[in-house]
């Protein structure tokens, strides 16, 4: 099931398949690792439930609700 | 001499490798136009000699960050004799993309492979001799923490340094390969350097380049448009398939060189997830945040330090019978209690000062010196240096907990918990950090802002650091409103000054989100940022950067400050006909002719301007000490209640002088006749206006060229309207109808005007579609 990123759960996993969005917010996302077929682990969120904080090719990374809502995930 | 330097991501180590490699020879400045350190050194060893530049840490080679542009631009265009990539091993695959990018510039490369003992501790190993067959460049494995590997790494440099070296790419089997070679033969033609870097970057449709090659971009994006297909049909995203392509080479060429340890199911948990676990802890972490704050400053500004008089109350009434004696030199340690660290520093420094500027005096005395040198030597040029100089130890103590935060990783797990309740005023997380720092002093919070990524919502986040009342707008604050307390008969005051600093709270966040819908608008910055694992900081690099933030501040109070202290000094103790104006009273010099002197007459000239603000026309003959205590406040806040006492020794020609300052200022609440709603208005807007000279520095080192001045005038707005609006509306209740009236008026206009800017924009943006 496809599903987006700011809608997972606490330690929820999956598979990304496509990162949406543009410009500058996009570029950041793929320097940061987050590219199609990269698993990710969400580990929590913050007190106020945004950002997120999600483990990434083995480091941790965190980033608001709105910019999770533009990777697209293949849940495990 | 050969050029080297250091390139990698932030957290890999490469300021703690710049620091082992360069120790002391190593100089800070900003990087032309921006606000990045530029750090600079030279090494020498083992005949070696070489200079090493560190640049920004950056994660890739984009053109979205001003780190990133500079990294870049340095590497092309000054092209350095050999880059070192440090490579955080612990985090392989993340590192090396940054590597991907560098082996494509024409420039010689060696990796030095740090953090390798942190892995083999976990019991993990890797294969540099495999990592560096796979990459065809050098790899050394360091330490940097340790300083080990660097003669190794230095050698490995050298050598690379002498041989020319042509970038290649990772990316020729990937569908775009083809566009790619294109394009760096089109560029070859045009005799580009490193040609292959910039087609690729022509390929990922890269802003500066598509600028620097327009001819050259449409060509490649009509060739990718028909050639590269990619497997569902879709046209082909260039920027996703290169960021894509580089991770799947990493992942399969050489994340290969680690080997990972089997570790027991369940035993995933390291030491920095279970840190993690209290301080990001969901109902934890704001209230172990507001601890850690609240230590930080006892540490720094505490005069009972740990509480210790109220845990053992023999110590306590020892303190209080150290107290009384009255003896400076013990008086260093002891005060209501034991001081902390930074009051001791703060009242060593005091004492050592106060000796100095006593003999001085002394000496100057007895060698038959005229009354108003020895007042010009003594009061207006030390005492001038020591005001200033008197901020450093608490600024040096502040700076170091804040270092020690920064360096844990913890501030990055602030900026996580609170960036949901900052994004409200238009600002991230991050800006949280440099506000509090306001609150013991804006010089330290200034420098902080460089943490923030966005130039707009730096300069907003300065400009409002001054409204989080200092530690020395503190006496301006408890004097105030003790003369508030005796004007209404008050007992307890402490609910103004609480009052006070809420009300300036208040203010800042107003003024933040004014400027972040107005002249600092601008998109909210992405917030994808790394959590750091938790280390303990490094000893040296706090030491050298401490000092390197001493010495700055040191060099500011001898240059602007001071020339600006001792003009201030001499027109308020001379009269126009340069006759001096201080008087010896009970032993101690007192200007108790200070209405004749030309700041009083200065004073007199713009009371008027403080009418609206309740301290100006309306208080009469003696109604322009306010405006010249607010002027003297710029060399240091404190001087706004030593000016009281002065010009109450004028009024009453006697001496003025308490602890506490109220005695002072109810001195001039009666000779004045000033009510509360003046006098709130007052501290107000000291609170607010612009700030000592030793921040204004500051701010002028921080902000970007050209909005130093719109800062200083921002400053004197936002004081005039807010005192304005507090003396009006406490003076007239009804005018609070107009205040909102024109309030009103102006967020209907900013909202109209933004619609209509943005619609500007859009229309922009299709035209050029």
């Amino acid at each position: 099931m496809v599903k987006l990123l700011s809608d997972f759960v606490k330690g929820e996993r999956g598979t990304i398949v496509k990162v949406n969005g543009e410009g500058a917010i996009r570029r950041r996302l793929f320097d940061m690792g987050v590219t199609p077929g990269a698993t990710v682990l969400l580990k929590k969120k913050a007190p106020l439930g945004d950002p997120i904080e999600i483990t990434i090719r083995g480091y941790e990374l965190t980033l608001r609700k709105a910019e999770a809502a533009c990777v697209e995930i293949e849940q495990e | 001499m050969l050029r080297i330097a250091l390139a990698g991501n932030p957290n890999s180590g490469k300021t703690t490798l710049f620091n082992a490699l360069t120790g002391s020879t190593a100089h800070v400045g900003n990087w032309p136009g921006v606000t990045v350190d530029k750090k600079e050194g030279v090494y020498k060893k083992n005949g070696i000699e070489a200079e090493i530049i560190d640049l920004p840490g950056i994660y890739s080679l984009s053109p979205y960050t001003p780190e990133e542009v500079i990294a870049r631009n340095y590497i092309l265009e000054e092209k350095p004799d050999c880059v070192i990539n440090i490579v955080d091993v612990t985090n392989l695959e993340r590192n090396l993309y940054l590597t991907t990018q560098l082996m494509e510039l024409d420039v010689p490369l060696v990796i030095a492979l740090n953090m390798t003992d942190v892995l083999e501790k976990n019991g993990d190993s890797i294969d540099e001799k495999m990592l560096e067959r796979r990459l065809g460049f050098p790899v050394a494995k360091i330490s940097a923490l340790r300083e080990k590997g660097m003669v190794d790494l230095m050698e490995k440099t050298l050598k690379a340094a002498q041989t020319k070296r042509t970038g290649y790419t990772v990316l020729s089997e990937c569908v775009v390969g083809k566009a790619i070679v294109n394009a760096e033969n089109a560029l070859k033609l045009k005799g580009v350097n490193s040609p292959l870097f910039h087609a690729i970057k022509l390929v990922e449709k890269d802003e500066l380049e598509v600028t620097a090659h327009p001819a050259e971009a449409s060509a490649v994006e009509e060739f990718v448009k028909i050639n590269c297909v990619t497997d569902n049909g879709y046209d082909c995203d260039t920027e996703a398939v290169i960021a894509d392509a580089r991770y799947k080479h990493i992942v399969k060429n050489y994340s290969v060189a680690v080997t990972k340890a089997k570790r027991p199911d369940g035993d995933e948990m390291t030491r920095s997830d279970k840190a993690d676990k209290i301080l990001t802890h969901k109902w934890a972490s704001i209230p172990l945040f507001l601890v850690i704050m609240f230590a930080v400053f006892h540490v720094t500004f505490s005069e009972n330090f740990l509480y210790l008089a109220n845990i053992i109350p023999p110590f306590g009434a020892w303190c209080e019978r150290i107290a009384e004696l009255e003896n400076p030199w013990l008086s260093i340690f002891f005060a209501e209690g034991l001081n902390s660290p930074g009051a001791i520093l703060f009242y060593f420094l005091d004492v050592v000062m106060s000796t100095i500027g006593d003999g001085v005096s002394a000496v100057m005395l007895s060698s038959g010196a005229s009354s108003w040198l020895v007042g010009f030597i003594c009061d207006g040029i030390l005492g001038g240096v020591f005001a200033v100089m008197s901020f450093l130890p608490q600024i040096i103590v502040l700076f170091l907990c804040f270092s020690i935060l920064e360096d844990t990783g913890y501030m990055a797990r602030v900026a996580f918990i609170l960036d949901r309740i900052f994004r409200r005023f238009g600002v991230s997380g991050r800006a949280f950090m440099p506000m509090i720092m306001g609150f013991g002093c804006s010089i330290p919070a200034m420098a902080n802002t460089r943490t923030l990524a966005d130039e707009k919502e730096r300069t907003a986040t300065i400009r409002v650091i001054p409204f989080f009342s200092c530690g020395a707008k503190l006496p301006i604050l408890t004097a105030v409103a003790g003369g508030i307390g005796i004007l209404l008969g008050l007992d307890g005051v402490e609910f103004i000054t609480y009052g006070m600093y809420v009300i300036g709270i208040i203010i800042a966040f107003l003024a933040l989100i004014l400027m972040r819908s107005t002249t600092m608008r601008g998109d909210t910055t992405p917030f994808i940022m790394e959590l750091p694992v938790y280390h303990m900081p490094r000893f040296k690099n706090l030491m050298l950067h401490l000092w390197d933030k001493a010495k700055h501040f040191i060099q500011k109070a001898f240059t602007i400050v001071l020339l600006s202290t001792i003009v201030l000094w001499l027109l308020s103790n001379f009269s126009w006909s340069w006759e001096f104006l201080m008087e010896e009273i009970d032993g101690e010099m007192i200007n108790v002719r200070m209405n004749e002197s030309i700041l009083g007459s200065l004073g007199m000239f713009i009371q008027p301007i403080f009418t609206p603000l309740g301290f100006g026309s309306q208080l009469g003959k003696w109604g322009w000490v306010f405006a010249v205590a607010a002027v003297t406040g710029l060399i240091a806040k404190e001087n706004v209640i030593a000016t009281f006492g002065a010009l109450a020794a004028c009024v009453t020609g006697a001496v003025v002088a308490s602890e506490t300052g109220v005695d002072e200022v109810w001195a001039m609440i009666q000779a004045t006749g000033a009510q509360t709603p003046a006098l709130i208005a007052f501290i107000i807007f000291n609170m607010t206006t612009i700030p000592c000279f030793a921040a204004v520095a500051a701010a002028k080192a921080e902000l970007r060229e050209g909005t130093f001045k719109w800062t200083l005038l921002f400053w004197l707005a936002v004081s005039y309207i807010a005192s304005a609006a507090i003396y009006t509306i406490g003076s007239w209740w009804w005018t609070s109808f107009i205040w909102a009236a024109v309030v009103a008026a102006v967020i209907v206009g900013i909202v109209f005007y933004n619609k209509y800017a943005d619609k500007k924009a859009a229309k922009q943006i299709n035209l050029k579609r």
